[in-house]
C-alpha cells in the first residue's frame, strides 16, 4: 500500500484506524484521502485497507 | 459597542491575522500572545509516519484557525485541500491561495474565483488571497467570499505596500472586509494600511524574520491597533501649499 507516496507494509484486514494507530499517527489532528477520496473520520474503523490502496495522510503545519 | 472585525458572522477584536510559517513550534504561542492575534493561518501537508509534534498543540485553544490552500495550482487542487482541511474539524474558515507562478508567488485570480464559488457553496467561510484587481474583487464577492485578501507585495519579501493605490481603490469600492496579506515588512506599513481603511492585516515573514520574534509580534499588534484608531479618529487635512502656525502669530513678548 502506498502512503504519502511511499510503499508501506499492511497487515491483512487492517482498518484505516488500526493502521493509523499502529503507525503512531495522531488521528484527531489529521485527515486522510484514500484513492483520491476523502475518508470521513466516522468511517475510519470500517474502511478496510488493501494493498492496492494509495493514502494521503495530512496534518496542519505552519503556514502563512 | 467595541469596534470589531466581522468575517462570515464571526467577531474579532484583533485585526491582526498571524501566519504561522517559519517559526519553531516552541515560539508559536509566544508570538500569538504578544501579537494579540485571534486568528492564525496554517498550511496542510503530508504527515510523517511515526509520532511527530503537532502545531495545534502550540496554538492557544481559543484561537480561530484559518487553514490555507497553499500548494494548490488550480481551483480543483484548492478545493481538495480545503475539504481535507475541514476534515480535521477545526472550523469552516479557509484561505484560498492558488499560485502557479513560482518566482513571485502571485495568486491566480481566476482560479481563485472558481475555488471561492465552489467552497462558498459548500458552507466554507472563504477568504481568498488575491492580486488587487477591482473587477476580480467584485467577482470574488459575487462568488461568496467573506472577505478579500489583496497582496501588498510578493509573499515573504518584506517589501511593503507596493500595491498601495490599488488597495485604496478596493477600500473605496468593496463592501466585504479587506485584509492586506503578503509582503508587509514593517509595523509602520501595517499601520499605514490600517490608516487607509483596510480592515485587517495578515503578516508572517515580517515577524518570523525579525531579530526578536515575540517583540516584533507585539510591535505589529500595536501598529495595527494604532492605524485602526487613526482611521476611526479621522486623519487631519494636509496642506500642500503652505504651513499653518499652531499658535497665533501675535502677542509676542517684545514688539
Amino acid at each position: 500500500m502506498r502512503v504519502n507516496g511511499k510503499e508501506v507494509s499492511l497487515d491483512n484486514n487492517q482498518s484505516l484506524m488500526q493502521f493509523l494507530v499502529a503507525n503512531q499517527f495522531d488521528v484527531a489532528t489529521l485527515a486522510v484521502a484514500r484513492n483520491g477520496e476523502i475518508v470521513p473520520k466516522a468511517n475510519y474503523d470500517t474502511v478496510i485497507l488493501c494493498e492496492a490502496d494509495s493514502l494521503e495522510v495530512v496534518r496542519f503545519v505552519g503556514g502563512g | 459597542m467595541a469596534d470589531q472585525l466581522i468575517i462570515g458572522g464571526h467577531r474579532f477584536t484583533s485585526r491582526f491575522i498571524l501566519g504561522s510559517g517559519k517559526f519553531s513550534l516552541e515560539i508559536v504561542e509566544a508570538v500569538v500572545e504578544n501579537g494579540g492575534a485571534e486568528m492564525v493561518t496554517l498550511a496542510l501537508r503530508r504527515a510523517n509516519l511515526g509520532g511527530e509534534e503537532n502545531i495545534l498543540d502550540y496554538i492557544p485553544k481559543q484561537i480561530t484557525l484559518l487553514p490555507n490552500t497553499s500548494g494548490a495550482r488550480t481551483a480543483e487542487e484548492a478545493v481538495k485541500i480545503a475539504r481535507l482541511a475541514r476534515e480535521i474539524n477545526c472550523g469552516n474558515f479557509i484561505k484560498v491561495e492558488v499560485i502557479r507562478d513560482s518566482k513571485y508567488l502571485f495568486p491566480d485570480n481566476y482560479e481563485t474565483i472558481k475555488a471561492t464559488e465552489i467552497l462558498a457553496g459548500e458552507g466554507f467561510i472563504v477568504m481568498p488571497y488575491m492580486y488587487p484587481d477591482l473587477n476580480v474583487a467584485r467577482d470574488l464577492v459575487s462568488a461568496g467570499a467573506a472577505a478579500v485578501m489583496p497582496l501588498a507585495s510578493p509573499i515573504g519579501s518584506n517589501k511593503g505596500l507596493s500595491t498601495r493605490d490599488f488597495i485604496e481603490i478596493l477600500v473605496n469600492e468593496i463592501t466585504v472586509p479587506i485584509i492586506v496579506d503578503a509582503g508587509i515588512g514593517r509595523p509602520s506599513q501595517a499601520c499605514e494600511a490600517m490608516e487607509m481603511g483596510v480592515d485587517a492585516i495578515m503578516c508572517n515573514t515580517a515577524v518570523a524574520t525579525a531579530k526578536n520574534v515575540p517583540l516584533m509580534a507585539r510591535a505589529f499588534g500595536q501598529a495595527i491597533e494604532s492605524g485602526r484608531n487613526a482611521y476611526l479618529a479621522g486623519l487631519g487635512r494636509v496642506l500642500t501649499e503652505a504651513g499653518e502656525a499652531s499658535s497665533p502669530l501675535t502677542g509676542f513678548l517684545e514688539d
